[in-house]
């Protein structure tokens, strides 16, 4: 026994009470659980949304990455900057849409504007399919910590379980104002570590930041900038596009825009979400620093080496400290996609093909689909294989998909016909589905293709794909019914 | 004042087609990587413009303020 695994076990129970306490004798009924009553304010979806953007993937993840990738990690302080730019424009018209018809997930606002629940099914198993990577790598990170603090005491798989039986009973109790409240805890801890770390670790090992660098830079040369080819500039470019475009995609994100007040709430956080991001630069500082202390991790084994670099450095209660941050940055997003995927599972794909559902009945579906759907999250997660990056990736090559299709609805007049969104998409994720299952890339696909050509980002050929589907389908779907005025209902 | 929209484009304009020029780590920019320390000064800028555009937005300026 050390010190470490008693404060982390704070942390869960901590983070258990305040889940309790959000709850504060609110009836838990669907509007509360899914979208907190539509009555947060600028704080609160400010750390929510920041909660949800800031997970294992980051803290682990982004110091993996600078240790092993090095310059290429920078895209993710681009995308992470640019999806709020995004926002600013892309989320106040969806929340006002969504608020006057009472849409309480991102199925419904797809199933409203294009007027299919067809479409609404699609884009909830969409969804489904691809929150399971993302909750499989907050549940891996979950693993890796508790395991790596405990000292080996705790065995990653039962530290999965625990994690799993944690999240369950945290989110069935609360909904999302227990994911908003720990999301507060959360986000104070993770500043000070990730600024202490990010500081100190260079100071410590290096004498400062620059002195870090230029030893790297030494050591390494063209390490701290993008390489010739493969992740060259010009995947740099295209993998942060594609990741905006993706990044509101998520159904527990899009959802969480749901939980707002009103309108101006986004507006105002996209002025000060991307100075947020700045903390983000820590968790390289501390990733770089890592480089040349604990050589020769590789594979998926660059997600330890926060951790090993920590366990090298610091005492065991530190360690601890480090851990419950890193068990919070898994639970806080690990319950919304939680939220997120039983909502989806009981409102968007029971609801519509149950006849005689009613609110109640479908609330309480949400709640007891939560432990089947975390069940089958630890099963992926204790049997499949892949780094935490290569899921994301994943993640958001399935729901970038979505983007045509949304962002077509919110124009004055939207081009895509209902045949012609679910055409786009359906193409588009079977593209992606089609080259993770061939490890296609670009230059494997085109090898006559002009370097920097051939290092853009695969999921582009989905996107490209996608809209051309979406596009033509609409053009013929148009010109064919061109004579009746109205068009026949068509689903799926 | 509704033309300060456009800004916005800067910084994507910037972190897209920076790295394409300032692919380089040499010279170090207070302590970083010059690519490093131009994406943090395209991150810098980003939150003053989409300030200068929160404030010009005829949308935010109606009487209610905080609700």
């Amino acid at each position: 026994m050390n010190a470490a695994l008693p404060i982390i076990a704070l942390a869960v129970v901590v983070a258990l009470a305040l889940g309790l306490r959000a709850r504060g004798g609110r009836d838990m009924d669907m509007e509360q659980w899914t979208v907190g009553g539509r009555g947060f304010g600028t704080g609160l979806v400010f750390l929510l949304m920041a909660g949800e953007i800031y997970t294992t993937f980051t803290f682990l993840g982004g110091s993996g990455w600078a240790y092993g990738k090095g310059g290429p990690t920078y895209y993710i302080l681009c995308y992470l900057t640019l999806i709020y730019v995004l926002s600013y424009w892309l989320l106040p018209p969806i929340w006002i849409y969504a608020k006057a018809r009472g849409l309480f997930s991102q199925p419904d606002f797809f199933a409203a504007k294009y007027d299919s629940p067809g479409l609404g099914i699609l884009v909830a198993l969409v969804g489904i399919v691809a929150l399971v990577p993302y909750m499989v790598l907050q549940l891996k990170g979950l693993g890796i910590i508790v395991a790596t603090a405990s000292y080996g005491a705790i065995s990653p798989t039962l530290a999965v379980w625990i994690g799993a039986a944690t999240l369950t009973a945290y989110v069935m109790v609360s909904g999302v104002r227990g994911s908003a409240w720990t999301a507060v805890l959360k986000d104070v801890m993770i500043v000070a570590v990730v600024v202490f770390l990010g500081v100190y670790l260079p100071l410590h090992y290096y004498g400062g930041i620059g002195a870090m660098f230029a030893a790297i830079e030494g050591a390494k040369p063209g390490f701290l900038a993008l390489p010739e080819r493969g992740q060259s500039a010009a995947w740099f470019a295209s993998t942060t596009l594609l990741t905006t475009l993706g990044g509101w995609m998520f159904p527990h994100i899009f959802a969480s825009l749901y939980t707002a007040r009103d309108p101006r709430v986004f507006r105002r956080n996209a002025v000060f979400l991307p100075l947020y991001q700045l903390m983000l630069l820590f968790v390289f500082f501390a990733g770089f620093s890592a480089v040349l202390q604990v050589p020769g991790l590789t594979g998926a084994d660059v997600d330890l080496s926060l951790f090993r670099i920590a366990l090298q450095t610091f005492p065991p209660w530190f360690v601890g400290v480090i851990g419950a941050t890193g068990v919070l940055t898994a639970l806080v997003p690990g319950s919304m996609i939680l939220i997120a995927g039983s909502t989806l599972i009981a409102h968007n794909l029971y609801r519509p093909l149950a006849r005689g559902a009613t609110d109640a009945s479908t609330g309480r579906l949400a709640r007891l689909t939560a432990p089947v759907l975390a069940l089958a999250c630890v099963g992926f997660t204790l049997h499949g294989g892949e780094t935490i990056v290569q899921l994301l990736l994943l993640g958001y090559g399935i729901v970038t998909q979505l983007f045509p299709a949304l962002a077509a609805s919110l124009l004055p007049r939207n081009p895509l016909t209902r045949a012609g969104a679910i055409a786009g998409i359906g193409v588009g994720v079977g593209t992606v589905a089609a080259m993770a299952a061939t490890g296609s890339t670009l230059a494997s696909l085109f090898p006559t293709l002009p370097g920097p050509v051939q290092d853009i980002n695969v999921g582009a050929v989905a996107l490209a794909l996608n809209v051309a589907a979406a596009w033509l389908v609409s053009l013929a779907g148009r010109g064919a019914r061109a004579p009746a005025t109205t068009g026949s209902r068509r689903v799926s | 004042m509704r033309h300060l929209r456009w800004l916005a484009l800067l910084p994507f304009l910037g972190m897209l087609g920076g790295p394409f020029v300032l692919n380089r780590v040499e010279p170090l920019v207070l302590g970083m990587p010059l690519l490093l320390a131009w994406l943090v000064a395209c991150m810098l800028a980003t939150s003053a413009i989409m300030g200068v555009i929160y404030l010009t937005d005829p949308e935010n300026r109606d009487a209610g303020g905080e609700r």
